[in-house]
């Protein structure tokens, strides 16, 4: 068997699992609390699972390896970026979150202000946030299958898109948060099993001395010492200052993101108490933090064993040298038919990687959609819950047939940085808004509203005019040049703003409802009155 | 108790203004708030040096492992700690004082848990 058709089967194997996890999920989606929140009956362990692999994207698998197989240290200022992002997450926002709202990130800040603008400013933020992750997912999916099946043409992109589209909208319209957490907790659990088991591999082959890894990666790459020190993609010296100060945009936006990231808050709401809430993050850490340790490993591991000269005549930004290292490593240990069934394996992994990714994202746009924007605000609460899920099962089949078409639409254009754009977002709008509605006493409508659309317009403005957009031979519009914003991450300059709106809009309005405050005070630090789970 | 004695307001206002409410607090904040301070500067330390200080992030410790992998391994370190720290304190320190409130918002007949649903979010 090829490894073409062994990595088919395994992936066919998956997608058979997880329509079998949805058809059960679907049978036990009752109720709006079941569609939205999985019945709030998951354990912090499953939670914590489903986080990572909400979380683990194939940016971060495919992406941060290869990252650091062709530039040496500096992929790893990402993994480091994701994973301390964590601890906002749990000291600021997981437990506070899972106690005062229901089932969107819009509930939290609703609480205490008037809804409509309110809602109306969160659902078109998550919304934004949610379709930006999503499109660069697809295109990446289609890119994907190129690198690993031979298939380069654009029909095979286009149909791997629209496979990878028609099977999320199978799972979150049927299975709903239920099936979609199963789907992540499968892949998670795929995930890490692969990661550890090349990383094992690797080292044994380096007879776990890490330093002599790093020694013929550094001596492979062609680069020295250099490559195993910052500064050989992100802020190198011939970009001069503002490299570096793009470099310092990054960090922020990826450690300040992901707290703000609508399919990540959601999954707060999937279990049912906040200590449950904290449990999940705290998996959620260790596992991510393994991971990232592992992705260092199968980083340098590609450098030293494949090359980066072989990775990058593969694939320029280096996504293959994860499953690359994969055949190359099963080759050394196990003879060729090691390899072929290796690469196929890692390859069936990255698959099942961005389906339960794109499942997520696809689940906290459609819910914010019908529990903000259609319940709240259109039919001003009056909405049936069955009517509810309706809507969101309807929109959830929209937003996946539009991710589809702009996916393949946007095949051949560099979508990559639509990423970074989304935690950059996520940490200029969302987090401000958040955090400001938990701890700040005096925050009100006006200051919610100022806050999402001040950090959502300055993050996309900025990057509209930075060179990510034009101007660059990497820019999504090569042919012209319009840029005049030197920076690729508007993080610097969007997040201050976002801090700074939020609070000016609030200075600017006299509004305070001093009894909500009270409520959601105490309603978020004791679990008086948190949404129970439901059992059935 | 305290709870009693600021009958003024709603029931969520008189347990807010509660001595033991306040402390609760008190204990959240002077934990949560110093400590994101610690590892977002920390965090940012590092970011900084991977920018500007590169003759010193490349200096080798031992064999070819250098500052600039030891300091990023021990951004790991301190996640995983700060994590544990702070589950640690929740479970000490937060958690029974938050069980007694929540009992006692409840038992007062607010904030419970199959209240109507304009109740727990609008």
């Amino acid at each position: 068997m090829s490894d073409e058709n062994l990595s088919i089967t395994l992936f066919l194997v998956f997608i058979g699992i997880t329509l079998v996890i949805t058809v059960w999920a679907s049978r036990n989606t009752k109720d709006a609390t079941d569609f939205y929140a999985g019945g709030r009956s998951f354990s912090g362990a499953q939670n914590g699972l489903a986080i990572g692999g909400d979380y683990m994207s194939a940016a971060s698998f495919l992406g941060i390896a290869g990252l650091i197989a062709l530039n040496g240290y500096d992929g790893f200022l990402y993994s480091i970026g994701f994973l301390v992002a964590w601890l906002v997450a749990l000291l600021l926002v997981a437990e506070l979150l899972r106690n005062s709202g229901r089932f969107t990130m819009a509930d939290v800040l609703a609480f205490r202000m008037s809804p409509r603008p309110v809602r109306t400013a969160a659902g078109v933020s998550t919304i934004v946030v949610s379709i930006f992750y999503l499109l660069a997912q697809m295109v990446g999916a289609g890119a994907l299958v190129s690198l690993l099946f031979g298939f380069s043409s654009d029909f095979a992109k286009g149909a791997t898109i629209a496979l990878v589209g028609v099977l999320m909208i199978v799972y979150v319209v049927f299975g709903g948060m239920k099936g979609t957490t199963w789907v992540q907790i499968v892949k998670a659990v795929l995930l890490m099993t692969g990661a550890i088991l090349i990383t094992l591999l690797v080292l044994g082959h380096f007879n776990f001395n890490l330093s002599s890894l790093l020694d013929d990666a550094a001596g492979q790459s062609g680069k020295g010492s250099a490559f195993l020190e910052p500064g050989l993609r992100y802020g190198t010296e011939a970009q001069g200052l503002e490299g570096k100060l793009d470099l310092i945009s990054l960090g922020l936006a990826l450690v300040l993101g992901t707290a703000g990231l609508p399919h990540i808050l959601i999954r707060f709401y999937t279990v049912p108490t906040s200590r449950d809430a904290r449990k999940s993050v705290l998996w959620g850490i260790g596992i991510i933090g393994v991971f990232y340790l592992l992705t260092l490993v199968l980083g340098f591991g590609a450098a030293a064993l494949v090359g980066s000269k072989a990775i990058a005549k593969e694939n320029p930004a280096g996504n293959t040298a994860a499953p690359q290292l994969a055949e190359k490593i099963g080759d050394i240990v196990f003879g060729s038919a090691g390899g072929t069934i290796l690469l196929a394996v890692i390859a069936a992994v990255a698959f099942a990687t961005i389906l339960a990714v794109v499942s997520g994202l696809t689940l906290a746009s459609s819910s914010s959609f019908s529990h903000d924007l259609y319940a709240h605000v259109f039919r001003r609460g009056k909405a049936t819950e069955r009517d509810e899920v309706r809507v969101a099962r309807i929109s959830a089949f929209v937003i996946g047939a539009v991710a589809i078409v702009l996916g393949i639409y946007a095949q051949r254009l560099n979508v990559a940085f639509l990423v970074a754009l989304a935690f950059a977002v996520a940490a200029s709008g969302n987090l401000p808004a958040i955090l400001y509605s938990l701890f700040w006493r005096r925050f009100n409508t006006t200051g919610a509203v100022a806050a999402i659309y001040g950090g959502l317009g300055s993050a996309i403005f900025l990057v509209a005019f930075s060179p990510v957009v034009s101007g660059t031979p990497k820019a999504l519009f090569t042919d012209v040049d319009f840029h005049w914003f030197p920076l690729e991450n508007p993080g610097i300059v969007s997040i201050p703003f976002g801090f700074l709106c939020g609070f000016l809009g609030t200075l600017l309005s006299k509004e305070h409802n001093a009894e909500k405050y009270a409520e959601i005070e105490v309603r978020s630090l004791t679990g008086a009155g948190a949404e129970a789970a439901t059992d059935h | 108790m305290s709870f009693e004695k600021n009958a003024a307001g709603t029931v969520y206002e008189r347990f807010q203004s509660s001595a033991e409410f306040q402390d609760l607090r008190r204990k959240f904040r002077r934990f949560v708030f110093p400590m994101t301070a610690a590892f977002l500067a920390w965090y940012l330390l590092y970011v900084v040096m991977s920018g500007w200080a590169r003759g010193f992030m490349g200096k080798e410790l031992f064999g070819s492992i250098n500052v600039a992998l030891v300091f990023g391994l021990l951004q790991f370190v301190s996640t995983f700690l700060i994590a544990w720290l702070y589950a640690r304190h929740a479970g000490r320190s937060l958690d029974p004082a938050a069980d007694r409130i929540r009992a006692a918002v409840e038992a007062s007949g607010s904030g419970d848990a199959d209240a109507p649903e304009t109740e727990v979010a609008r």
